[in-house]
């Protein structure tokens, strides 16, 4: 039973890494940044989240608004932060994402305090019994579906719609797809808004399930995606959608059997490390 | 008095910090997010030496030794893992670091090593060896930069594959900068160690590799007198400025991320670009 237990409790988490990871995925197989500052946009959807909560009581108002938010935002920070620094070699736009990164955490300590915002009155939290015996809350089974449903609206925007097809091009062979008709500009922005979508989604996740939205709660979502997209083998969307819920696995058992000798993340960076010496080009490369 | 000799000491143990990664990432192009962890090394080696009574000035080259040996052992990281990958590895290094030293009791775990006995140095003379080391790390960085092993770096920088067809032995070379450089990170550490006389293992995060990553962005990549210049100004910043003792953070972040956007070649960069400026000028004034 504590295996079930375990391995539940993993893939819950592997649902919340995967959602984060898919944005920088998106990002990453388009422009190849290690786009670290999509933590910042995942506090600021958290944020978001939890004061339109607060304000109007209303849980899906939050969502709309905390992902219209980031979205915006992550559309500027392509334009004004990235954009220019696009032909300067891969460490420059990675220092300078890191530099937001470290930057925003610090604007939202200062706009909102240091000690974090709870929910007043918390959505979600009644137990739920499932496959005899095993005790959910309510809001841990809507971030599986949640996450499992966006992933398919998603799956199906890329293979069916031409805009998802025009981003698909795009990523393949940016320079054919240009001479084709697709505007590079509008891929690019929509690829950033969605994948800041997605960092909102999963912020405001977080937020409801540990009842804290804190500045510093983006920090380690922001190395670990960061080692899930690698692990996935940058770029690739199935790859990192597997390497997410092994690692949310691989963490839940590792905190029980492993956690005398290495803390949480620490586990994750080993699986990385271990991972990365076998198979340097991540568990499913593309290319 | 003392508390200029706090400062040049601090200022002297971060130069020597600064110049060990110069040497990694600045000569010899092999990014590290995780550079820390050898600065965390030499100091848990060297405080660890001096509490079982071993004199302090012969601990700094124990330190030396033990974080080049682990620096050569993760550089063989560097051979297998490239670019992004490598950035992401060496963080998770940093990380791994932090997680294993934590859950190490004869290390002092969470609270870290406190007590850590006096260098047996006065504090002047404590400060003129820092500063003393760092002189001879620069001297030492100018010396390798000017060398056949100088200009075999700048090229593993620029093109290591070019490198490799020409016959260099590439891998050997990026083995001996990453030993060269932890080894000078574990000197900064042992006398780290010995100038506040507590660490642990917050200490040597993410956030102070950042740190140095940022000293050499700012002082411009490869560039011994900007690097070291860079990191004096910055490690004596919030003393300074105790207004910004408490955002130093986000004056960090914020430096790094507008030093890469708009000046990516650092403070040597603008250096180096206002002395063409000046040249283009007098050239048209003769002319």
């Amino acid at each position: 039973m504590l295996y079930v237990d375990l391995t539940a409790q993993g893939l819950i988490q592997g649902c919340i890494y995967a959602a984060i990871a898919l944005g920088l995925t998106l990002v990453y197989g388009l422009l190849r940044i290690l786009h670290v500052a999509h933590a910042s946009l995942f506090t600021l959807g958290a944020y978001a989240g939890v004061i339109v909560c607060n304000m109007t009581g209303s849980l899906l108002l939050g969502f709309a608004i905390a992902m219209l938010l980031s979205g915006m935002f992550g559309v500027a920070v392509f334009r004004l932060a990235y954009k220019p620094i696009l032909n300067r070699p891969p460490f420059v736009a990675l220092i300078a994402s890191i530099g937001l990164y470290i930057a925003s955490e610090e604007i939202f300590r200062i706009l909102f305090g240091a000690s974090g915002i709870s929910f007043q009155d918390p959505p979600l939290q009644a137990q739920v019994q499932l496959f005899g015996g095993l005790q959910f809350r309510q809001a841990e089974i809507l971030v599986m579906v949640c996450t499992v449903f966006i992933i398919l609206v998603l799956a199906y925007l890329q293979s069916r719609t031409r805009i998802g097809v025009a981003c698909r091009a795009t990523v393949s062979d940016p320079q054919m797809a240009e001479s084709f008709g697709i505007s590079l500009q509008l891929v690019r922005d929509i690829n950033f808004f969605v994948g800041s979508i997605l960092a909102a989604f999963a912020g405001v996740w977080v937020g409801l399930l540990n009842n804290l939205v804190e500045p510093t709660m983006g920090s380690v979502p922001a190395y670990k995606a960061l080692a899930i997209i690698v692990l996935g083998g940058l770029g690739s969307v199935p790859g990192t959608l597997i390497a997410a819920l092994s690692l949310g696995v691989i963490e839940s058992f590792g905190t029980i059997y492993l956690g005398n000798i290495l803390d949480r993340n620490a586990i994750a960076f080993a699986f990385l490390i271990l991972v990365l010496l076998v198979r340097p080009q991540g568990l499913f490369s593309s290319r | 008095m003392g508390y200029e000799i706090t400062l040049l000491t601090t200022m002297g143990i971060s130069i020597l910090f600064a110049l060990s990664l110069n040497l990694i990432t600045g000569f010899c192009g092999q990014i590290s997010l995780g550079h820390a962890a050898f600065l965390g090394i030499g100091a848990y080696a060297s405080a660890v030496c001096t509490k079982a009574g071993v004199p302090f000035l012969l601990t700094l080259p124990i330190a030396m030794l033990i974080a080049g040996a682990i620096g050569v052992f993760v550089g063989l990281a560097s051979l297998r893992v490239r670019a992004d990958f490598l950035a992401i590895t060496t963080m998770g290094i940093g990380f791994l670091f932090v997680g294993v030293v934590r859950q190490q009791e004869w290390l002092g775990g969470e609270l870290g090593i406190s007590g850590i006995p006096e260098s047996g140095l006065s504090r002047a003379m404590f400060m003129v060896l820092a500063l003393a080391l760092a002189a001879a790390a620069a001297a030492f960085s100018i010396y390798v930069k000017r060398s056949w092993m100088g200009r075999v770096f700048d090229g593993i920088a620029e093109d290591e594959d070019t490198m490799r067809v020409l016959g260099v032995d590439a891998p050997a070379y990026k083995l001996t900068a990453f030993a060269i450089g932890s080894g000078f990170a574990g000197v900064a550490g042992a006398l780290y160690a010995h100038h506040l006389r507590f660490i642990g293992p917050e200490s040597f995060g993410f956030v102070e590799s950042i740190t140095v990553l940022s000293m050499v962005v700012v002082g411009g990549i490869g560039s011994v007198a900007g690097v070291a210049i860079a990191a004096a100004l910055l490690s004596v910043l919030p003393a300074w400025f105790q207004f910004i003792g408490d955002y130093k953070l986000l004056v960090y972040g914020g430096l790094l991320f507008l030093m890469m956007r708009f000046a990516p070649g650092g403070l040597a960069g603008i250096v180096t670009s206002i002395r063409s400026r000046i040249n283009i000028a007098k050239a048209g004034g003769s002319s």
